[in-house]
């Protein structure tokens, strides 16, 4: 007996999933109860540090500790960013690898990266191991979408050498999208979503329509620089400016006082995502001072608008990418441990309209590794040969519709059947009521409207009336579309005032439309 | 949904009008995720259209339902006598034949359990038998009912399973002929209920391999069996009056549950013993390591074998050697015989001849001095080797012309003489 899990592998935080035979997801905890592990290692004489345990070694111990490694998996040191292991062991170059030069009992152990990643998936693969009581051998990781085929390579090599065959690497957005609709089982709903990840060192964001169950990437954007680490600096920074005023020590003069700070920082910021008020309080922290503050959401807020904004305009510009307007958008869903924020999913109400849903469960955090579970639960029973068949790019690229075929009611509005950027071949039917004896059904193709809906602001009767009166007429916009170019035209007589008459609309991989329309015995169909 | 369809402009007969085709489509990768995803790399893998998909999934879903419709079948009858058993004394009711399970026994699911005693209830409950044999018949029905307590608890049912001597499968005696595979197999599979261990490992046929079947038997040499025999124990009283009494059959049972547990054990010891024995594979097995090591045996005395050849082909080569040796020695010895004898005869003939010839040649004219002369020769011819006789035969044998065979004689005597053979004053005419 063994269990396939999934693993969201993320340079702050990994999760592990495993799909329950009930088709539940259970997300794992590490022997230290978490369910978001730490991507930490850290080297103190002879023993092994993994997750939170390492983290608590930045203070005293940072020059032994790896963090943030993930995006370093297959690169060359050439084209990596250090500035986010300046508060940890910084890599060096050995022969163009990545390496950690690490030097715990007083000799010094060089590691390379992937060494660094196995050891961090062998961690993973034991507290796996551990909750779920059987082998595990079979997995399915997450990865970002920018993800090279070569970082992806070495990826299933280097897990590969941490005893986990790797069933297939999907990707974090589509992973934790997955996730979201199975849970509600709103997988066959048309819809179109911003999966936005907001996680420690980078931000993620990718356009993905969803028409019958298949998932499709319209654009993906990437920010490394944005994240819950900008948080933490800006509130650090702003603790550093008030410590200063109080004891008239800079705590940013030492490494080991900016460490401490930052810790304590991050802990004050996830407990303000629960409660209005937060203290924080570190023992001797610059110059043997002790430090106590609180802090409320809204200065919280405020400390990090910067932030804040930069992460609500990276989401609009990925709209952008995909040459679409926040309007198309039906949902948005907030992912990754920094939209546990309030204010960041305030901030996306605020750019989007009001139609757009904007979505974050319970923990954001975990979205991921439950849809890399689910996924895994699913191929699990499919040979290696079917699972790599599939992944063929005759397969995986598929043609998407240009723009949505529908049916012209009887007032002259469109019913979409099959919406644009649809993958087909596809076969949906609807159902719709004959208005006369004879029906006329009538395919068109849409095409894309703002319609523009003045709402005229509400009449006050009281005297407070006139203070209003200088604003404008609030302007509600929404996108609809319209019957453009009739594609066919279907007669079926003597259906009967009111009855259903059902409308399958399938295309095959040649490229050819064919309609049915049937009503009881009636039946017309055409391929065009 | 809210929209209809529109009414056709004119009188309307059944059509279709194809007016367009759609907008060129976009190629893009879709996400390989989802079991929709899964679905459509099914459908594009195997070049299926989506009618055809939906035909095979269609036919999927029917055989499940057919294969679950005939897998259970409980309808069995309980005997006359298992129907008056006495319900006070339950415990020694066959429990699956109470729930007409006797097919399945330690095999049966909770499932199938829970669906036999449901269809045992409707058949057996006092409500539907009381107008047949008055109150008394509710029997049977409280076995029913202890069975299925007992079998739905997974530790009561291990503790029935372990004396639930029905489902033992008997091997035939020791010394009759049966087929070892046909009796063992079931034996062992049956046997294999108690493993803590599963899976147990299949007895398996004649085509085994050696590990296989060393595997097997280690197996079952190192069984780790999870029976015990809690449930023949004798009812402990739960009066509290008595309570030594209670302690006493508490003792008793826990003492009797230890015998047959050592008894059981041992029992398993000798069925493994005697499988072993007989088993016609561990035969073949040694059979073969017999044939291989005389093989290797074989093998590895090639050298030796070899140089015994050698020497033996030597030692032939040398007798036959030595055969010719002695023949040719043989030969040569009766050859040298011949020829001493030859030689003999030579050197009396030329003797003869040197005698003679001075005869010959009127002993040189002057026949005064024959006798000497003839001395002469014959101390001549005692003292001559065999070579000089030879010479001086040829010089003077049949040789009329008198010097030269004077000077021949007077040659060979001065030759004597100088070689110390013959001394000068014994010659009185050759000097």
């Amino acid at each position: 007996m063994s269990s396939v899990i999934g693993i969201a592998f993320g340079n702050t935080t990994s999760s592990i999933a495993v799909a329950t035979p009930d088709g539940k997801v259970d997300v794992i905890a590490n022997p230290d109860g978490d369910r978001a592990i730490p991507s930490a290692l850290s080297y103190v004489g002879d023993d092994e540090y993994h997750g939170a345990q390492a983290v608590a070694q930045l203070v005293r111990n940072p020059k032994n500790t790896v963090i943030n490694f993930r995006d370093f998996i297959g690169k060359s040191f050439q084209d990596i960013d250090l500035s986010k292991s300046q508060a940890s062991a910084v890599p060096v170059d050995v022969n163009g690898k990545i390496s950690y030069k690490l030097n715990p009992a007083d000799k010094e152990i060089s590691l390379s990266v992937d060494e660094i990643v196995k050891r961090h998936l062998v961690q993973i693969k034991e507290a796996a191991v551990d909750y779920t009581g059987t082998k595990v051998e079979s997995v399915v990781i997450t990865v970002p979408t920018n993800f090279t085929e070569v970082q992806k390579e070495e990826l299933v090599k280097i897990a590969a050498e941490a005893g986990l065959n790797v069933i297939q690497l999907i990707n974090e957005p589509t992973a934790a999208l997955l996730a979201h609709l199975s849970a509600a089982d709103r997988l066959l709903e048309d819809k179109i979503f911003v999966v936005a990840d907001f996680g420690g060192i980078r931000s993620d964001a990718a356009v993905i329509a969803v028409r019958g169950g298949i998932f499709t990437v319209l654009a993906s954007q990437h920010d490394f620089n944005l994240g819950g680490d900008s948080l933490d600096d800006a509130l650090a920074e702003f603790f550093s400016k008030e410590f200063e005023k109080k004891f008239s020590a800079n705590p940013r003069n030492s490494a080991r006082s900016l460490a401490k700070l930052k810790a304590a920082c991050i802990i004050t910021k996830k407990t303000l995502s629960n409660v209005q008020t937060s203290t924080i309080s570190i023992d001797s922290l610059a110059d043997g001072f002790d430090f106590h503050s609180t802090i409320n959401r809204l200065r919280f807020e405020l400390v990090g608008r910067a932030v804040f904004t930069k992460m609500a305009e990276f989401v609009e510009s990925t709209v952008k990418k995909a040459g679409l307007e926040n309007l198309d958008i039906d949902e948005v869903l907030l992912v990754g441990g920094t939209s546990h924020i309030p204010k960041v999913s305030a901030n996306m109400e605020a750019i989007f309209p009001e139609t757009t849903v904007i979505s974050k469960s319970v923990d954001p955090n975990e979205l991921a590794c439950r849809g890399a579970a689910l996924q895994a639960s699913m191929v699990s029973s499919f040979e290696k040969e079917e699972i790599s068949e599939s992944l063929q790019p005759v397969v995986v690229n598929t043609l998407h519709l240009a723009k949505p075929i529908g049916i012209k009611g009887a007032s002259g509005e469109f019913i979409s059947v099959l919406s644009q950027e649809t993958a087909y071949p596809i076969k949906k039917s609807v159902i719709i009521e004959s208005s006369a004896e004879d029906a006329l059904v009538e395919i068109y193709e849409g095409e894309r409207h703002v319609k523009e809906t003045v709402v005229e602001a509400e009449k006050y009767s009281d005297d407070e009336e006139d203070d209003y009166s200088d604003e404008e007429p609030e302007v509600v916009k929404s996108v609809e579309y319209k019957p453009a170019e009739l594609l066919a035209e279907l007669v079926l007589p003597q259906v009967g005032a009111g009855s259903k008459v059902e409308v399958i609309l399938s295309i095959d991989r040649e490229n050819k439309l064919k309609i049915t329309a049937r009503s009881g015995a009636v039946v017309v169909s055409g391929t065009v | 949904m809210s929209s209809t369809l529109p009414a056709p402009a004119s009188a309307a007969s059944p059509s279709f009008k194809a007016a367009k085709t759609f907008s060129p489509a976009v190629r893009r990768p879709i996400e390989p995720v989802g079991r929709y995803f899964l679905a459509h790399a099914l459908r594009a893998s195997r070049g299926h259209s989506w009618s055809e998909y939906e035909k095979i999934e269609a036919e999927k879903n029917v055989k499940t339902v057919d294969t679950s419709v005939d897998e259970d079948d409980f309808d069995e009858e309980q005997s006359e006598e298992l129907l008056k058993h006495d319900p006070r004394d339950w415990k020694s009711a066959d429990l699956y034949a109470v729930l007409g399970l006797t097919k399945y026994r330690w095999r049966a699911t909770p499932e199938q359990i829970t669906k036999a005693h449901r269809k045992q209830v409707l058949k057996h409950h006092p409500d539907k038998k009381g107008e047949a044999g008055g109150l008394d018949q509710d029997g049977f029905f409280k076995i029913i009912q202890k069975a299925y307590e007992t079998m739905l608890d997974p530790t009561k049912r291990q503790q029935f399973d372990s004396v639930d001597f029905n489902a033992d499968v008997e091997v035939p005696p020791a010394k009759s002929t049966y087929d070892f595979f046909e009796a063992w197999g079931p034996a062992f599979e049956a046997e294999g209920r108690f493993s803590k261990k599963q899976p147990v490992p299949a007895l398996g046929d004649m085509t085994a391999t050696k590990p296989e079947v060393d595997a097997f038997y280690a197996f079952w040499y190192n069984f780790d069996s999870w029976r015990s025999f809690e449930f023949l124990d004798e009812d402990v009283p739960d009066d509290t009056a008595n309570r030594d009494h209670k302690r006493y059959i508490e003792r008793k049972n826990k003492a009797a549950r230890q015998k047959k547990k050592n008894e059981d054990n041992k029992r398993l010891a000798e069925l493994v013993k005697r499988a072993l024995s007989e088993d016609p594979r561990i035969k073949l097995f040694k059979q073969q390591e017999k044939d291989e090591k005389a093989r290797k045996k074989w093998e590895r005395e090639a050298g030796a074998r070899q140089a015994a050849e050698e020497a033996k082909l030597k030692q032939e080569a040398e007798e036959k050697a030595k055969a010719e040796a002695e023949l040719n020695a043989k030969a040569s010895k009766e050859n040298s015989k011949k020829a001493k004898e030859a030689a003999k005869n030579a050197k009396k003939k030329n003797k003869r001849s040197i005698r003679a010839s001075v005869k010959d040649v009127d002993y040189f004219g002057e026949a005064a001095q024959a006798d000497a002369i003839t001395a002469d020769v014959d101390i001549l011819i005692e003292t001559f080797d065999d070579l000089q006789l030879g010479d001086v035969a040829a010089k003077v044998g049949g040789v009329t012309d008198v010097a030269a065979v004077k000077t021949a004689f007077s040659d060979a005597a001065k030759e004597q003489v100088a070689a110390g053979k013959v001394s000068a004053s014994s010659l009185k005419y050759f000097v």
